[in-house]
């Protein structure tokens, strides 16, 4: 039963969603409607969950000293000062404590992640575009093309540089990449078919 | 008999597709109805992939044999779990950073539950960073199932499936962390992946680590196959438990799959000839409205 | 020379490190402004919000981050500026936590350049709402039974703007501000599908070609891909923003990036020699 059950709940709410693509009626919508609002609150509480992880292992963590410990007390301090900030100093809006520390520490903390991707890609692309076959020739004079052509100086080189990269991406680009779409997506519904029907249930554990 | 079988199903779907299906609808008021007319292609679009599907597993439990072609990706699996060990170092799987509702979560955790198998036998440590909430039970329960099965239940360790946090810059700079202090000799990144995959890709190319990496997020594939070992590409990562569970059920449902793949590369085939000649009708009965 | 040569092949990435950080920081602070025209995506998007009459209800759905915020940033006060300027209401809504507050940031950009425009009569936020995907359709339904309130709590029956405002097919265009999932490709599936409502879509440049095939399909209206496009859309509305003066920065890294490949293959067949390498 432990199992029975998850695939039969798995399968009514895969053909529930499958139905109301093709169910138009009032009545039908106002149900989804309902389990759509069962699925919102859901999700919300996961966020328990996930924070009863989190404070799990690392206070585990912490009491054991393993390495790197203070990194994880950071952490949760962190973590509950941000909740104390949103819930009893002025909520969340434009001018408030928690919009200020926002604005100051998460912004410039995940701009320079993001940013690192520029350094990374870069010495990527300097040791994987090295041209040992025809087919890499290929991929790294597109890319260079490419990445020349999407920027102002491009144009300056040759006017129609801009069109030429955007032929590049509309054709050559577009038709692999339906086709990798395409397949992805059959393997897709074919995946959900067979979570749905409990072909697949190795997800579910407990074997 | 079986051509003329499947060019009967193959004539019936074309004929409900083309003649049976309307053309083209006012924009009424569907709320009273109980069906929408204008989704029929996309139904028996539907009826007709599941039904091959079927045939193909009913096919696979009758006991034929179905060849599947060999995923170098999926094999290394094991070879990297093998390396960590000689190298006396943990695993790192990092399941993307999407949410258990992706079928792509789904599908690595398909493929952490038979790695939680193999790291239990061979007793190396295995490290489960997660970013969405939801997947935090799911990767518990399958790392816990792979070690029972393994017959250790007693080595399977709770906290190194782990909660990081569910925004994706945040939670890379935790796995790199993983990466630079624990040093694993295996990644294996399977799901979805954003902008973090050349960040994680590039410090586990740093570290030295063997790596296997999976997506059906076309958009990352290119940095995959440039930092990685191997790389599984869109449907590979799908076709990943029938692979590597060889169950025959499994097995089948990927040849439905594939049927159908080639059913489009025809119906597409056929589409560009009759546009290019100026036919449209064809094309238009497979919008949807 | 042949060590040289050896060095190069396996250059220290910290060096490849220091240009890249060189050609971005050094045009930033002494820009050329190097000019460029605008390509089809950026140009239909601007069409599409140029075709909507003055008064239309626009939802705009900031889903991003901050640490996207670089290339999606200057397109969210770009599109807010561009509807605001025309006469239409914006209704904005996150499926991003940390969408909210860029948000509100980018809007009070833009009311420092339109000081008219008033909260509730022109423009509201609605806020987050977590559900992902569930909320889009949600809102196919009902937007007010998915958003009963503003991000300020306020009822939505006591915002003007609100008023008329049910489903989909009372708001002229669906523009998305996209970072990763939730994102355009789940408002196009989800929603673009079911509701035939216009969608654009200003996403960052990585993501960009995957949205390739549903401009074509028509199912985007128009697409800013990643700061080039943004600063495309900048120039076409007429207010230079952050997104052009990253223009110079993005070409010197790009020709950076491009020499360290060339460098990269003449160390690599100089060292062994051509034939070795390609094993002729």
């Amino acid at each position: 039963m432990r199992r029975e059950i998850p695939i039969a709940i798995c399968f009514l709410a895969g053909i529930f969603y499958t139905l109301e693509l093709f169910i138009p009626h009032r009545q039908v919508l106002s149900i989804f409607e309902t389990v759509r609002q069962w699925a919102q609150i859901l999700i919300a509480f996961a966020y328990v969950l996930a924070i009863a992880n989190i404070l799990r292992v690392n206070f585990h963590a912490i009491q054991k000293n393993q390495r790197d410990w203070p990194y994880k007390v950071v952490l949760i301090v962190s973590l509950f000062f941000m909740i104390t900030l949103g819930i009893f100093f002025g909520g969340i809006g434009e001018g408030t404590i928690f919009d200020w520390v926002y604005y100051h520490a998460q912004y410039p903390l995940q701009s320079t992640m993001f940013a690192l991707l520029a350094f990374f890609i870069a010495s990527a692309a300097f040791r994987a575009f090295r041209i040992r076959t025809l087919e890499a020739a290929l991929l790294a004079v597109t890319a260079v093309l490419v990445m020349i052509g999407r920027v102002p100086v491009g144009e300056e080189l040759w006017n129609n540089f801009p069109d030429f990269t955007e032929w590049i991406m509309n054709v050559p680009q577009l038709a692999g990449k339906r086709a990798i779409m395409i397949g992805a997506a059959l393997g897709a519904i074919s995946t959900a078919l067979k979570v749905l029907t409990g072909l697949e249930r190795t997800y579910l554990g407990g074997e | 008999m079986k051509v003329i079988s499947f060019i009967r199903v193959l004539f019936f779907f074309l004929y409900f597709l083309l003649i049976a299906s309307p053309l083209s609808f006012a924009q009424e008021d569907l709320s009273q109805s109980w069906f929408n007319p204008h989704r029929v292609n996309m139904l028996i679009f539907l009826i007709f992939f599941f039904a091959i599907i079927i045939y193909f597993i009913d096919r696979a439990k009758k006991g034929k044999s179905l060849f599947i072609r060999r995923i170098a990706g999926l094999d290394a699996i094991e070879e990297a779990v093998g390396r960590a060990t000689e190298m006396g170092k943990p695993v790192l799987f990092i399941p993307g950073i999407e949410d258990i509702d992706q079928i792509q979560t789904v599908a690595a955790m398909i493929i952490l539950g038979n790695v939680a198998k193999m790291v239990a036998a061979y007793d190396t440590p295995l490290f489960v960073p997660i970013c969405r909430p939801m997947v935090v039970p799911v990767a518990e329960e399958r790392v816990k199932e792979g070690y029972a099965s393994a017959g250790r239940p007693d080595a399977y360790n709770r906290d190194n499936v782990r909660y990081i946090s569910d925004e994706q810059f945040a939670y890379a700079a935790g796995v790199q962390g993983i990466m630079l202090r624990d040093r694993p000799a295996a990644n294996l990144m399977f799901g979805s992946f954003f902008a973090e995959s050349l960040m994680l890709a590039e410090t586990g190319f740093l570290t030295g680590a063997i790596q296997v990496a999976g997506t059906a997020n076309i958009h990352q594939l290119p940095f995959f196959v440039v930092a990685c070992d191997y790389t599984i590409i869109g449907e590979e990562l799908f076709a990943s438990s029938a692979y590597l569970s060889k169950e025959p059920k499994l097995l089948g449902s990927l040849k439905g799959s594939d049927l159908t793949k080639a059913i489009i590369i025809g119906i597409l085939a056929l589409g560009a000839i009759l546009e290019t000649l100026g036919i449209t009708q064809f094309t238009r009965w497979f919008f949807i409205e | 020379m042949k060590r040289i040569l050896e060095k190069l092949e396996t250059l220290d990435r910290r060096i490849i490190f220091i240009f890249i950080f060189l050609s971005i920081a050094i045009p930033l602070l002494l820009p050329v402004n190097m000019d460029f025209s605008v390509t089809p995506p950026v140009r239909s998007f601007y069409d599409a919000i140029e075709s909507i009459p003055p008064g239309s209800k626009v939802l705009v759905s900031c889903d991003y981050d901050p640490g996207s915020m670089p290339e999606l940033f200057p397109m969210n006060v770009a599109a807010f500026y561009h509807l605001l300027s025309r006469d239409l209401k914006v209704i904005t809504i996150q499926l991003w936590p940390t969408g909210t507050l860029l948000a509100e940031r980018a809007m009070s950009e833009v009311l420092k350049d339109l000081p008219v425009k008033e909260y509730g009569v022109d423009w509201v936020n609605l806020g987050f709402k977590e559900g992902r995907e569930v909320v889009m359709v949600s809102l196919g339904t009902s937007i007010p039974k998915t958003f009963p309130n503003d991000m300020h709590g306020t009822k939505i029956e006591d915002i003007p703007i609100m008023e008329g405002v049910n489903t989909f097919d009372d708001i002229a265009m669906l523009v998305n501000i996209s970072g990763g999932l939730p994102g355009t490709r789940e408002w196009v599936q989800q929603v673009v599908l079911r509701y035939h409502v216009k969608l654009g879509s200003g996403c960052t440049a990585v993501v960009a070609p995957e949205f390739y095939p549903y401009l074509q399909s028509g199912q985007l209206v128009g697409l800013l891909g990643g700061m080039k496009g943004a600063a495309e859309y900048e120039k076409l509305i007429k207010r230079p923003g952050t997104a052009r003066r990253g223009m110079d920065a993005q070409s010197v890294s790009h020709i950076v990036v491009f020499l360290f490949i060339l460098i990269g293959n003449i160390a690599y067949f100089s060292v062994k020699g051509v034939k070795k390498r390609l094993k002729v």
